[in-house]
């Protein structure tokens, strides 16, 4: 699979430390020279690789914001760990135990939701927010029980909050890393069963898939990740790990494969940076770090994406609606010639040469604001579509004419095909037709043309449906 | 346990703002957005963290508007990725919120040294010392937070009452809303504003999840027992008071029982109202899992 070249990335990045015994911090950081620092990079890497696999299915399911809710109820669950271990005399930091603990939490919280989610009329996001803030409470209330007790010194469970990268030891990296490394082959296994759950869990379902089994498995996971995440980032900021990388990566591609091979980059990228950064600069909180790495991906994917970006969706939609304007302002044009001569329409082409048409009296041909119809006019002289002529009139040229006809003739299609099976009235049919003549395929231009011939066997260019003089205040 | 002036203060305090949150969050609930009110009491981090940068002080206006102020962006900016970059809605809410939050995080650890605020007291706050920050009103000196939170209640309540056609309209059926010639959007930014600003009134004095908690589930457990939007309300308002004294009181009573000493007021409040919520999930008369039990089926 493909994951396997970030696992092979982060082992030559374990395997990096030059021979150079340079003592500054920041080369003895970057080339990760500390044994500790080095495992705690690659298990923070792994983390982000992690949420943002997982992330991906959570997003596609709408379910971004489970995260959240999952990651606030693991706090009562990491207290309660610490106060049994440290009643019953151990060391109440002790790391898998405190995860044990969040992680039946978590999964309590994730259960919740969904039960007050089945079981009343409240929405989702509701659900999410009880289950988030009462557990929260809980939570707190046992801190600040925690707080008060005489082996006390819970400091290291606020850190759970907060996040706290630097003081990670390797043995915790380490646990983190392996942790990720079993949901991202978890999640990879099973690549095929969450594609179906995310894109029709109605026909998973009846094909024989056990999907309840899945969508806990998936679940899980969930729960996995940000329970690891919490002594890394932080119990808050966890929720951005699993939101942020997909929600980027879905900017660029609509294929899940590609989403999800984005994201994993996207976090791993964003751990990286951030778990480097907080090496080196003293006072950083790495969880800040790295959520503000991503979220500054997300933002030039937001503006630059190449499937849904904001600057590419707005450059189509300026493109098609020039289209639309430059083939209105012909058809407009040929009617108006259309009309004026009371010629059939095979005897046009003749005429077209001789008439032009003035600014003024074309204004009033549809809905335009003078400085619109400029534009389309500018346009199309552009395109060489018409040409203005030294009567101070507008001309069409000699291919103007041919696009115009083939404009009309679309609109005209369109218009036959509205009346012959949507059944819309001829008044209205004018207005329709305008929405989607302008994106007509090839294969249905030829079947209405096939219509077109048994409706009207002798004739090039159907008539209106409509008289023509009504059209004056078509928009 | 004994009970002091100090606890009366507390206990009042705790009543505004969870007061203050609900009558809100009925129509959050009802809009869909229960959420928004988690992300804002969230975003509105940075917005603090400017203001106590620029005035140094914890109490200040600037601090106030900028945390405001970037309560409502947060909202903003969450229509906008949702629209313009049609992101998920819970999604865009994520994603809005979580870079605030660390912006926040990341100028507060770096002015650790020169400032004394602490990210954990935005989150639950330090509503036991509400009552040794106090203000002469006349012959009476009350608490600053109990003030504060008294004319935010009063400006929520205000705003809703006035505002209360056009927020039931917008909450049911925004389109009906256009057709009346209700600006939704602007109710939208108006409700907007009011979370923001009962987040960033409460924060100090009862901590941010306290907001959440009661942004949502008094609403929620209202919501369980009635289908009239004003019963739903006054019920809210209820639940909130209920959640407020029983959390201050078992915040005391509870830990001694098991042997420990009293501990946070405001997430006891949190839990309190968790605790009636799943009262009115099992024994609600229509919509609770018993009355469901016993329902004859009807297919």
């Amino acid at each position: 699979m493909q994951f396997k070249f970030w696992i092979l990335v982060s082992l030559l990045l374990v395997g990096a430390p030059a021979a150079s015994a340079d003592v500054m911090p920041l080369m003895r950081v970057l080339t990760l020279q500390d044994y500790n620092t080095r495992v705690v990079v690659v298990g923070i890497l792994l983390l982000g690789i992690a949420a943002g696999v997982i992330g991906s299915f959570m997003l596609l399911r709408k379910r971004a914001l489970v995260g959240d809710a999952v990651s606030h109820a693991t706090l009562p669950g990491l207290c309660a760990a610490f106060m049994i271990m440290a009643s019953m005399g151990g060391d109440g930091k002790w790391l898998p135990g405190l995860l044990l603990g969040a992680l039946v939490t978590g999964g309590l919280g994730i259960l919740m939701v969904l039960w007050i989610r089945s079981q009343t009329k409240l929405k989702e996001d509701t659900a999410l927010g009880i289950v988030l803030s009462v557990f929260f409470g809980m939570g707190v209330s046992l801190l600040g029980i925690i707080q008060k007790m005489r082996q006390g010194h819970a400091a290291g469970l606020e850190s759970f909050i907060y996040g706290k990268t630097a003081s990670m030891l390797a043995g915790d990296a380490m646990l983190i890393g392996g942790a990720a490394l079993v949901v991202i082959t978890t999640a990879v296994l099973l690549f095929k069963e969450f594609r179906l759950l995310c894109f029709d869990e109605a026909f998973a379902k009846s094909q024989g898939w056990p999907v309840r089994a899945l969508d806990i498995v998936m679940m899980l996971l969930v729960v996995t990740v940000t329970v690891i995440g919490l002594q890394a980032v932080g119990l808050i900021l966890m929720i951005a790990l699993l939101v942020i990388p997909p929600a980027t990566a879905r900017f660029w591609t609509e294929h899940l494969q590609t989403l999800v091979w984005l994201s994993a980059i996207t976090g791993g990228i964003s751990g990286l940076i951030g778990a480097l950064a907080s090496a080196l600069v003293p006072n950083l909180p790495a969880g800040a770090v790295i959520v503000l790495v991503a979220a500054a991906f997300f933002v030039f994917s937001m503006l630059f994406g190449s499937r849904r970006g904001v600057v590419i969706r707005f450059f189509e939609h300026w493109k098609l609606s020039r289209k639309v304007g430059r083939q209105h302002l012909l058809r407009a044009l040929y009617e108006w010639v259309e009309e004026s001569s009371g010629t059939g329409p095979d005897e046009l082409a003749a005429e077209r040469e001789s008439m032009g048409i003035s600014f003024e009296s074309l204004l009033p041909e549809r809905s335009w604001h003078p400085r619109q119809l400029r534009r389309w006019l500018r346009d199309a002289m552009g395109q060489g579509n018409i040409y203005d002529g030294s009567d101070g009139l507008f001309h069409l040229t000699r291919e103007g004419w041919s696009e115009a006809r083939r404009v009309v003739r679309n609109h005209r299609l369109w218009e036959i095909y509205l009346i012959e099976y949507a059944d819309i009235a001829p008044s209205h049919v004018d207005r329709d037709a305008d929405m989607i003549e302008h994106v007509l395929g090839r294969a249905m231009v030829d079947e209405l043309e096939a219509l077109l011939r048994t409706r009207y066997p002798h004739l090039a260019m159907p008539p209106s449906p409509h008289t023509l003089s009504l059209a004056g205040g078509r928009s | 346990m004994n009970w002091t002036m100090l606890d009366t203060w507390i206990v009042i305090a705790g009543v505004l703002s969870a007061c203050s949150c609900s009558v809100l969050g009925n129509f959050l609930l009802l809009r869909r957005m229960s959420m928004m009110g988690d992300a804002i009491s969230h975003a509105v981090l940075p917005g603090l963290a400017v203001g106590f940068l620029l005035t140094g002080s914890r109490s200040s206006l600037v601090m106030f508007l900028g945390a405001a102020v970037v309560g409502v962006l947060t909202a903003v900016f969450t229509q906008w990725i949702n629209r313009f970059g049609k992101v998920d809605e819970g999604a865009s809410m994520g994603v809005v919120f979580t870079a605030l939050f660390a912006v926040g995080l990341v100028l507060i650890v770096q002015a650790a040294d020169a400032v004394d605020l602490d990210p954990g007291c935005v989150l639950y706050g330090a509503i036991e010392t509400v009552p040794l920050d106090t203000v002469q009103l006349g012959s009476l000196s009350i608490p600053r937070a109990v003030l504060t939170l008294a004319i935010v209640f009063a400006i929520n309540l205000g705003v809703i009452i006035v505002f209360f056609k056009e927020f039931k309209i917008c909450a049911f059926d925004e389109e009906l809303a256009t057709t009346l010639g209700i600006r939704s959007a602007w109710m939208h930014y108006l409700l907007m504003t009011l979370v923001a600003v009962t987040t960033v009134a409460s924060f100090e004095s009862v901590g941010s999840i306290l907001v959440i908690a009661m942004l949502i589930v008094p609403p929620a457990t209202a919501y369980l027992l009635t289908d009239r939007l004003q019963s739903m309300i006054l019920l809210s308002l209820g639940f909130a008071t209920l959640s407020a004294i029983g959390g201050h009181w078992s915040a005391m009573a509870v830990p001694p029982i098991f042997g420990f000493a009293d501990t946070n007021t405001s997430g006891m409040m949190a839990v309190v109202a968790g605790l009636l919520f799943s009262f009115a999930f099992v024994f609600s008369p229509r919509q609770g899992l018993i009355a469901r039990f016993l329902k004859p089926k009807t297919n």
